[in-house]
């Protein structure tokens, strides 16, 4: 205990609290890798979180709603992946615009599904492994869409850093030029990587509508989109990275939280201005120095790539 | 000839004046607008707004025409929604939430023919505008007693909104109450700094559970820190909070505080189509029906559900005030003598916590 709060409670309840944003993140990660832009991760959350409430009410199964919910997410990238890949619109002002589209997009379709509740996502029947003091409480006692969330962190790292696929989608996101003179489809690629953003982007869209708040409403993911888009840059495009950066974020908010629940003696408005301050500074002291990340950034990023030789 | 046509002109433009003064006793259609903090699918404040606005046109159908604006921020953004509304022809503009104070002043200036009407607020700086406000206080008090009975940990929350008057008032009567019953009781406030955000409401909530909390209030727009409560499996309880949120009966939700605007909507629309309209600073409760007490549930003891009803019959019958002294404020001076209730004035400049709430309210 320090200061009245339970550090097991408090990592437990981070780690939830970072989930929407790790996923979303990841995705946005892989589709900056391949040179694209996205700016409207918010729309695909939050048709993320409407298709996949719908689905989980519809078919009574929470799982099917993540599915729903990635679908959903998948459904709305395509349209980005028409107007930058195929009429080579600018992307800046797609995602933008995919962001107003989607908000408005799930209101309208979330207007019958108010005030519903949706089957519950338990946690992972761990057996024994609940009852360890302190690393129960911490490791073995959540839903599993946290343990898939890490494991996403996981494989795209291992996808990015060790394989074939990997190498070929950093290849167009440095220079989609010389991919395309080596053979590979470019476009092909961008479509795949975008859907792939837009389904993860879903999936944590739909966690906030299934897990965090179980209901559907309005504008629930709150702004959750630009605080991922936020994350992948300082994470300067490392997958574990955007892993600490979004427990951080997601640590500091909750511990704010429970800070003043706890009545700790510091003005509120400095706890509630401390996640955003604290993300930013950890984040510039750890990209400064030897990692650059400013050299990190994809080459192509935000290009668009037209195949005119 | 000319002076004719000029004399004409000037009985003309005489009699105009003359005849808009007669038409401001009375209009055939008004279009009554309403501006929104959240998105009417909140179920909590602007759903009730807007079930207010749907009255009106139920009560006066083809004589009035309503238009709505969702999801309007609070502040400078706020102006252009106003502005719009007041060149769409707009006669009367509700601005629901007490962010827009500032605003629906600015902009009632610049036009006097439109009547404007201000949720929570107290600024009244032109003729052409009016405020009015429900005394949430008063079911607070009710929720707190319940609270204070019903707590097992003894630690009760609230989630403020805004450090404002309304919040902290309301936050003051459900702690006092809660300590009349329960001398132990401690109350732990979370500030969310957000009317609007399901996700942070929910963290709040479960950083006050995480805390051992109990009992949670909430002054914030949606129904997620009753579905937080709703995954501890009737541990805690909570309230239904501007609407009924019957969805989470009977537990969490074991009673509410229902905010009915329809009869000040109908009423003020009903005064512009006649012409009695009038400026007015309107603050009704539980004695006029704007405040409702949603039903007590089973979860809630029997003689705990009496008192709770008794005292509410109490606050209808005008004679008990939920802010009757003795009271002191945070730092143990008096505030309120033994026996003396508290003037309206107090209560909407309240700024200060009563004695035993611990914690700071941010400036």
């Amino acid at each position: 205990m320090f200061g009245g709060i339970d550090p097991a409670l408090l990592i437990a309840a981070l780690m939830v609290a970072s989930v929407p944003i790790i996923l979303a993140a990841i995705g946005e990660l892989i589709v900056e890798r391949a040179g694209v832009l996205n700016l409207g991760v918010e729309g695909m959350m939050i048709m993320g979180a409407v298709c996949g409430f719908i689905m989980a009410v519809q078919t009574g199964s929470a799982v099917m709603g993540f599915v729903g919910g990635a679908l959903g997410g998948a459904a709305l990238s395509l349209i980005f992946a028409l107007l930058t890949q195929v009429l080579l619109a600018n992307q800046v002002a797609s995602g933008l615009a995919l962001t107003l589209f989607g908000l408005g997009l799930s209101s309208l379709i979330g207007q019958n599904f108010v005030g519903i509740r949706p089957p519950a996502t338990g946690a992972v029947p761990l057996g024994p492994l609940a009852d360890i003091p302190f690393f129960g409480r911490v490791l073995f006692s959540h839903d599993w869409v946290v343990y898939f969330s890490i494991a996403v962190v996981a494989v795209t790292w291992w996808v990015l850093k060790a394989t074939r696929m990997g190498l070929i989608l950093r290849a167009v996101g440095e220079s989609h030029d010389a991919a395309h003179a080596l053979g590979y489809k470019v476009r092909k690629i961008r479509v795949l990587a975008i859907m792939f953003g837009g389904a993860m982007a879903g999936m944590g869209g739909a966690y906030v509508s299934l897990v965090r708040v179980p209901q559907w409403t309005d504008g629930i993911t709150a702004g959750a989109g630009w605080i991922a888009l936020a994350i992948v840059v300082f994470a300067s495009w490392r997958p574990w990275r955007a892993l600490v950066g979004a427990y951080l974020f997601g640590g500091i908010t909750v511990l704010q939280l429970n800070l003043q629940a706890a009545g700790a003696r510091i003005p509120v408005e400095y706890l509630s201005m401390s996640p955003y301050l604290i993300t930013i500074l950890v984040l510039v002291i750890m990209s400064s120095g030897k990692g650059k990340a400013a050299l990190n950034a994809p080459a192509s990023l935000g290009q668009n790539f037209h195949a005119s030789r | 000839m000319k002076r004719t046509t000029l004399l004409a002109t000037a009985a003309l433009g005489l009699g105009m004046a003359f005849g808009g003064a007669a038409s401001a006793q009375g209009m055939d259609k008004v279009k009554a607008c309403f501006v929104y903090v959240g998105p009417i699918g909140d179920l909590g404040w602007t759903y009730q707004h807007h079930q207010g606005a749907l009255e009106v046109v139920e009560t006066y159908g083809d004589k009035v025409e309503i238009a709505f604006q969702e999801n309007v921020p609070e502040g400078a953004d706020a102006e252009r929604v106003l502005t719009q509304m007041a060149l769409s022809g707009c006669n009367i503009i509700f601005t629901t939430s007490f962010g827009y104070m500032d605003p629906t002043n600015t902009v009632a200036a610049k036009f006097p023919d439109i009547k404007f009407e201000h949720s929570t607020g107290y600024k009244r700086e032109h003729p052409n505008v009016s405020t009015y406000n429900a005394r949430f206080y008063e079911g607070r008090a009710i929720q707190g007693h319940i609270a204070g009975k019903m707590t097992k940990t003894n630690k009760i929350g609230y989630i403020g909104s805004f450090p404002i008057p309304e919040v902290v008032m309301g936050i003051n009567s459900y702690y006092l109450h809660a300590k009349k019953v329960n001398p132990d009781v401690q109350l732990s406030v979370v500030w969310a700094f957000t009317w609007f955000d399901p996700a942070k409401e929910a963290d709040a909530a479960k950083a006050l559970i995480d805390q051992g909390v109990d009992v949670i209030a909430a002054h914030t727009d949606s129904t997620a820190p009753l579905a937080e409560a709703a995954k501890t499996n009737g541990a805690v309880i909570g309230f239904g909070q501007a609407s009924d949120m019957a969805d989470f009966k009977p537990s969490p939700r074991v009673s509410s505080i229902i905010d009915n605007w329809a009869p000040y909507y109908v009423k003020r629309v009903g005064q512009l189509l006649d012409g009695t309209y009038e400026q007015v600073d309107s603050w009704a409760g539980i004695p006029e029906g704007e405040v409702e007490i949603g039903e007590i549930t089973d979860a809630v003891p029997a003689e705990v559900k009496a008192e709770a009803e008794a005292m509410r019959d109490a606050i209808e019958a005008g004679t008990y005030h939920p802010f009757t002294g003795p009271i002191n404020k945070q730092d143990g001076s008096v505030w309120l003598a033994d026996g003396d209730v508290a003037s309206d004035g107090d209560l909407l400049g309240m700024t200060f916590f009563i004695e035993g709430i611990t914690g700071d309210i941010p400036q």
